[in-house]
């Protein structure tokens, strides 16, 4: 095998052609910002629609059940396509005009709320599940001091099923930070896509991929330690680790 | 006080109440007894709500509760609950427990609210432990930590759903002495238990249920001394047995 | 405005999107064979009462499970010419690519299953004297697998789906020939709602079907 080594390219910011260094670092910005905006959107939409799931209604249950079946039966490279350039489409003129014309980064607007509607599919089923988790007489217990039905979900239900599934929505959020990569798609400039262009530009794929996959894994184990913590400090006292990876 | 009349439910084909009538009046003291799936739970539940049924008339202080347009939550809070496991709420403190439905439900104010769970929880001899959390006390203290929970509510009749049944043998007493002073208060309660000692005790009736009927409804002198049916006999002569 | 949009488009290229299924039904089930044997040898090696196999093993699927897909597919199909000496073109090394990255997915999946099986089970086997392969072999690994058949098919459906990112390559995967299509004749609207309908009946049938066998394994 034949191949100049360079690590300085990582490194480079006014000695190479381009300043390869700054790219890499506003990649790892943009992907943090998709991922961090996706989640919010991934576990409020989530939430709602897994409370929906464990609804009386049943009418509510079944449109909580085809949404997470819609989003996740798609491939997300297919939704990221849809979101861009078919919805504009469908829309109304106005609005079909103002996601093309007005609306600034578009790119970016529709890789954030099309990652996070994707991602809130499986956090509607952890929510889901950490809700049935709960024994019925803790619903009947709340229900019989006079609380309404969203009094129980709101102090009862959703504080517990969030404790007990801080490990799922852990891996649900690395899921997101990965697949942030397929709004390069559409044309976001994150970590993968500026990693990509710099080892074209330059040819040196085995440092700049290294610098990549690194700076995931990096980002993986923060975020692992930091949830490793959180999860200790929501833990119920009295009771044993719940919940498993 | 509680009036219950001609109350059928099925669950699917399967027949679990068949045209139960009963009533507890105010200050009464009323057991339920019957083996188990004989549908005492599903009655008491019916009380307040907590199970629905196709037939028949349950009111509580003159309030339909099957009606529709009855404000549910309203009637529940003045109904105390308690449940066979105890139901305390994992994710929150002793107090926090006594508090929740005192504010989330009478509005009362922080302070009044933690005063009442204060004192209830040294009625029932807790209050050392109002900081830990339920999964740190014993079952005998988490269920009386339930009974204050309910107590906290001010309510005008209690129910109880088997409170010992998930106890640890040593842990009965404790939980049947704070019912023992409740009845003795002349608090009204509907108490579904096989501890025929309490019933003895402070009943003023016993109802025997079985196969989702009432099979006896007898003042309690009644019932012990001699309980009519046949079902009934057999029924006590092995609970009474051991 | 359904009047703007013309679905003809599709049947007069139903070959060039029949091709593209082709490659993405081959990527799918060589990345599912495949996976699932390097999955079974990485599950074992990370449960191997040996240091060093267990802690290459799991170094390895930390790697793969840490990086987006994407990447990886930029990996083997940039370097993979570099250090071979000689182009092999797209399709081999992505299907290297899939096979290594979902081999890290199946190797967790597999591993949890192994470990769901109570050591009494073990005990017993090696009671009767086999060794501790033959109660791995003829014990463990059968009830292990009759477990994890729901998760592996979940999976393998979620494998089908990330195919799709072979677009970044540009291999004529299902995706890419109606993204091809879709620019070519100018019908885009059309050809990515197509790609998403056939997407969403081929899966919601597969997890159907695996909610099913799911009933049907439940003891």
């Amino acid at each position: 095998m034949k191949y100049n080594w360079n690590w300085n390219v990582v490194l480079c910011r006014s000695e190479c052609a381009q300043p390869y260094f700054d790219w890499i670092l506003s990649g790892l910005g943009w992907t943090l910002v998709v991922s961090v905006m996706a989640w919010l959107i991934a576990f409020s939409v989530g939430s709602v629609v897994g409370v929906a799931k464990t609804a009386e209604n049943r009418g509510l249950r079944l449109v909580a059940k085809g949404y997470v079946e819609l989003f996740r039966n798609i491939p997300l490279l297919v939704q990221m396509f849809l979101w861009f350039y078919v919805v504009p489409e469908l829309l109304p003129k106005v609005a079909g005009h103002f996601l093309k014309r007005e609306l600034p980064l578009p790119e970016y607007w529709t890789a954030i709320v099309c990652l996070g509607l994707y991602h809130a599919s499986r956090t509607a089923e952890q929510v889901r599940a950490g809700i049935e988790a709960i024994p019925r007489g803790q619903t009947l217990a709340a229900l019989a001091l006079g609380l309404t039905r969203g009094q129980v979900y709101r102090y009862v239900l959703l504080p517990v099923s969030y404790r007990i599934i801080v490990p799922p929505l852990t891996s649900d959020f690395m899921g997101i930070f990965k697949n942030s990569s397929v709004a390069l798609t559409i044309g976001v400039l994150e970590l993968t896509a500026q990693s990509r262009q710099i080892a074209e530009y330059t040819f040196n794929i085995f440092e700049i991929f290294t610098v990549a996959t690194v700076l995931y894994m990096l980002v993986t184990l923060i975020v692992v330690t930091v949830m490793r913590y959180v999860e200790k400090k929501v833990r119920i006292p009295g009771t044993i680790a719940m919940g498993g990876s | 006080m509680i009036e219950i009349q001609d109350v059928s439910k099925w669950f699917g084909d399967f027949r679990v109440l068949s045209n139960c009538s009963t009533h507890v009046a105010k200050g009464e003291v009323v057991v339920i007894c019957g083996p188990s799936g004989s549908g005492k739970s599903t009655l008491i539940k019916c009380i307040n709500g907590l199970e629905s049924f196709q037939e028949g008339v349950i009111t509580v202080n003159g309030i339909s509760v099957g009606a529709e347009g009855t404000n549910l939550p309203k009637l529940r809070a003045s109904i105390g609950m308690v449940f066979q496991n105890f139901e305390l709420f994992p994710h929150m403190t002793i107090a926090e427990n006594v508090c929740l439905a005192q504010l989330k439900v009478l509005n009362r104010s922080r302070a009044e609210a933690e005063e009442r769970a204060a004192q209830l929880l040294n009625r029932v001899g807790l209050s050392n432990q109002a900081a830990k959390h339920p999964a740190q006390l014993s079952g005998g203290q988490q269920q009386r930590v339930a009974i204050a929970r309910a107590l906290a509510m001010d309510p005008i009749a209690m129910l109880f759903d088997e409170p010992t049944s998930a106890l640890d043998p040593e842990m009965i007493n404790e939980v049947l002495d704070v019912m023992v002073a409740l009845a003795q208060e002349g608090m009204t309660m509907m108490v579904v238990t096989h501890e025929m000692g309490f019933a003895r005790k402070v009943a003023d009736r016993v109802v025997f249920m079985d196969e989702g009927r009432i099979e006896e409804d007898a003042r309690t002198e009644e019932f012990f001394g001699a309980p009519r049916g046949e079902r009934a006999q057999m029924f006590l002569s092995k609970i009474l047995s051991h | 405005m359904v009047g703007r949009f013309d679905f003809t488009v599709i049947f007069s290229n139903l070959d060039i999107l029949w091709n593209g299924m082709l490659i993405t039904l081959l990527l799918t089930v060589v990345a599912i064979v495949g996976g699932i044997l390097l999955g079974t040898i990485l599950a074992l090696m990370r449960l191997s009462r040996f240091k060093l196999p267990a802690y290459a093993a799991g170094r390895f699927v930390d790697a793969f499970r840490a990086t987006p897909l994407i990447l990886v597919i930029f990996w083997f199909y940039f370097a993979v010419p570099i250090v071979t000496g000689r182009p092999i073109g797209g399709l081999y090394s992505v299907l290297i690519a899939f096979t290594l990255f979902e081999s890290a997915y199946y190797c967790e999946i597999i591993r949890a299953g192994i470990q769901s099986i109570r050591l009494p089970q073990v005990h017993a086997g090696l009671a009767l004297g086999l060794t501790r392969w033959q109660a791995t072999r003829h014990v463990v690994l059968p009830q292990a697998f009759r477990n994890m058949v729901p998760l592996l098919l979940t999976q393998a459906i979620v494998l089908f789906q990330d195919t799709s990112l072979v677009y970044v390559v540009g291999l004529k995967d299902f995706l890419t020939a109606a993204d091809l299509v879709a620019t070519r004749d100018n019908r885009v609207v059309e050809m990515y709602l197509t790609a998403a309908v056939v997407y969403l009946v081929i899966c919601s049938l597969g997890s159907l079907w695996v909610r099913r066998l799911q009933r049907q394994y439940a003891i």
